[in-house]
């Protein structure tokens, strides 16, 4: 039995289905992402779970017990929000010590209590500070703090991160995947960030629609990708379709429009004449001036249509002659270099037949 | 150059604010303040500065007469007692209300709102004079709660020339002022905030008693500000809908510039009304920056 099963969850608003018919399970300890862009239902999902939403259909359950019945006060899960909702008008200390007057818990115990859960988020010292004396990052700290003291059954984020900036995040990121293995309590992560999905998530659900298209591991998700969303919303990838002209020992061949007979490795079993598409991250891509590559699968030949120089790294757009673009990516591994062709240039490209990743429709 | 044009600029938009102001209200307060100071003139107003003796005239007499004729001091605390019973009261009907208008949909919220400053389109004096046809002994209330009273076996009581009538037209009258900033404070809140209790184990009660109430204070604090000093300078209410027992302090200062027309008397009585007054909000705004200062800022 998992800790949260999520039995064909439906939530409807007038005829638009928000989540439709969703199911998972999360188990104990793991960090769970629910991943997708705005308007996928994450977000709607994971308001089900702490139970400010009901679903139309489908059943929650904790422990293998129906939360149907049961307010968001009594329900032992805890949501961190997106903007804190800290309560302005009480200290650090009087926002964690909250849950625990909730709770009902001996002003006795309650110091012990507040010191682990601030010391949990690197926030001594800071008990006697309101709201408006901290910084974003502080602010999420103290909002984490809050939700952990009562030790719930599990950890409800609603993009916690959002609101900070770039070089916050990725710190405030490397400390919840610390705090949330010392702690060892389940999270249940909502972003639309695929890197930091990718980045912290043991599990990833990848929803569109109010489906989820994809759970998976985040090198699955983003090695095999399932569907041409998946493929398309997480990291950067070329998409090839056309029809499958050939399928021998252990591959396929794709005939795609501007770009010509694409072979990739797979397993699955895949009739002649069927469309298909291949996913292929830039990155895969070996490209090159002048004389042909080495690789034998995948060879084609194109003129550099526009760059992007984006400091590690410089992402080629290349036009075939066909017509097709197709992007590949360079990393500047050489200092003081910005970029290996310039707009115009000819170049070779080639990529191996398990480089990309075949997706049936 | 631009510094000094700035500063003119200040001036000429404060400066016919400032001067109102001073001609109409520090000056007047300033001649109040002399006055009370000095004796009661024959025939009323004030006795000349130097009498035929030669003797100034600034005493201290109407002062004394304040704390040594406890009659004076009763009313005053009377009075208070009546502003606070009417704010307590406008409080407890203007939460529920400023509540509900702050719940409802955006659409309905200025329509409401209206409904609320409604009775100020009517003039002050025939609202108060309807609350005598509205209270009056052959009227269907006083019909009724004495047909009630008698059905107990109770003598009938008076509704009109009462503490009670005095008290409902106080709060009738005054009920807006708490609506209205409470309204304005509670529109503000964060549902967010209520939620992230709710979460944490709060039920309804104890969210309203620990975010929500706190979270309003400077709106309470506004309000019972708006209610209680005009409320306890009233004389008009008391006047024509009091009984001989509900002679306030306005009541009493009113008598002594145009009845008695001891105008030193009238002075000092004023001053300790404006006095108490300025005090007690002090008092408030005090109260609110230590209690509520952090809400404040949200």
């Amino acid at each position: 039995m998992a800790l949260l099963d999520i039995e064909g969850v439906t939530r409807r608003f007038g005829s638009f289905a928000a989540v439709d018919n969703v199911t998972l399970a999360v188990q104990a300890g793991e960090f769970f992402t629910l991943l997708g862009p705005s308007g996928c239902g994450k977000t709607t999902l994971l308001r089900m779970i702490a139970g400010f939403d009901l679903p139309d259909g489908g059943r929650i359950l904790l422990n293998g017990e129906d939360l149907a019945g049961q307010p968001p006060e009594s329900r032992p899960v805890r949501t961190v929000f997106q903007n804190y909702a800290l309560f302005p008008h009480m200290t650090v200390e009087g926002n964690v010590a909250f849950p625990l007057q909730m709770a009902r818990v001996s002003a006795g115990e309650r110091p012990a209590r507040i010191a682990a859960a601030l010391e949990d988020v690197r926030l001594i010292g800071f008990e006697r500070r309101y709201p408006h004396e901290l910084s974003g990052g502080q602010k999420q700290r103290v909002a984490i703090a809050r939700a952990l003291v009562t030790h719930p059954t599990m950890l409800l984020l609603d993009e916690p991160l959002a609101a900070l900036d770039a070089k916050l995040r990725e710190e405030l990121q490397i400390e919840l995947i610390n705090l949330q293995k010392e702690v060892g309590i389940a999270f249940v992560y909502v972003t639309h960030d695929q890197t930091e999905a990718l980045a912290l998530s043991h599990r990833i659900a990848v929803m569109n629609q109010g489906r989820v298209e994809q759970l998976d591991e985040p090198s699955k998700i983003y090695g095999f990708p399932r569907t041409k969303f998946v493929a398309d919303f997480i990291g950067q990838c070329n998409l090839f379709s056309g029809p499958v002209t050939a399928n021998d020992a252990g591959s396929v061949t794709l005939d795609v429009a501007g770009i010509g007979p694409v072979r990739v490795a797979t397993a699955a079993p895949v009739a002649v004449g069927s469309p298909g598409t291949i996913a292929l991250r830039p990155e895969k891509i070996r490209i090159a001036a002048g004389a042909p590559l080495d690789s034998p699968d995948n060879h084609y030949s194109g003129t550099v249509a526009d760059l992007l120089y984006m400091g590690d790294v410089t992402v080629y757009r290349v036009q075939t002659s066909g017509g097709s673009r197709i992007e590949a990516l360079l990393a500047n591994s050489q200092s003081g270099r910005a970029k290996f062709f310039e707009v115009g240039d000819a170049v070779e490209m080639s990529w191996h037949v398990d480089a990309g990743h075949f997706i049936a429709e | 150059m631009a510094k000094r044009s700035v500063r003119m600029a200040k001036w000429v938009v404060s400066g016919p604010p400032l001067v109102y102001l001073l001609v109409f209200f520090a000056i007047p307060a300033l001649i109040m303040v002399l006055a009370s100071f000095r004796s009661p003139g024959e025939f009323g107003g004030l006795a000349p500065l130097v009498d035929e003796a030669g003797k100034l005239d600034i005493n201290l007499d109407s002062y004394v007469r304040f704390v040594t004729e406890t009659v004076y001091l009763q009313v005053f605390i009377k009075s208070a007692w009546y502003a606070a019973l009417t704010t307590l009261i406008c409080l407890l009907l203007a939460y529920p209300l400023a509540t509900l208008i702050a719940k409802s949909p955006r659409k309905y919220r200025d329509l409401l709102l209206l409904l609320v400053i409604l009775p100020f389109w009517s003039n002050f004096l025939i609202r108060v004079y309807a609350w005598m046809i509205i209270l009056g002994p052959n009227a269907a209330l006083a019909r009724l709660v004495n047909g009630a009273l008698a059905w107990f076996g109770v003598e009938p009581v008076p509704l009109l020339f009462s503490a009670f009538a005095v008290l409902v037209c106080l709060v009738y009258v005054h009920l807006p002022f708490m609506v209205l900033p409470l309204y304005a404070n509670l529109e503000k809140h964060d549902q967010a905030l209520l939620d992230a209790a709710q979460d944490l184990g709060a039920n309804g009660w104890q969210r309203f008693w620990r975010i929500t109430f706190p979270l309003s204070l400077p709106g309470v604090y506004a309000g019972a500000a708006l209610v209680f000093i005009p409320a306890l300078g009233i004389f008009a209410i008391p006047d024509i809908l009091g009984g001989p027992n509900d002679t306030l302090i306005g009541n009493l200062i009113k008598q002594q510039f145009l009845e008695t027309r001891d105008w030193p008397f009238g002075s000092v009585l004023s001053i300790v009304l404006t006095v108490a007054a300025l005090a007690l909000a002090g008092i408030a705004a005090w109260v609110g920056r230590r209690g509520g200062g952090a809400t404040a800022r949200a």
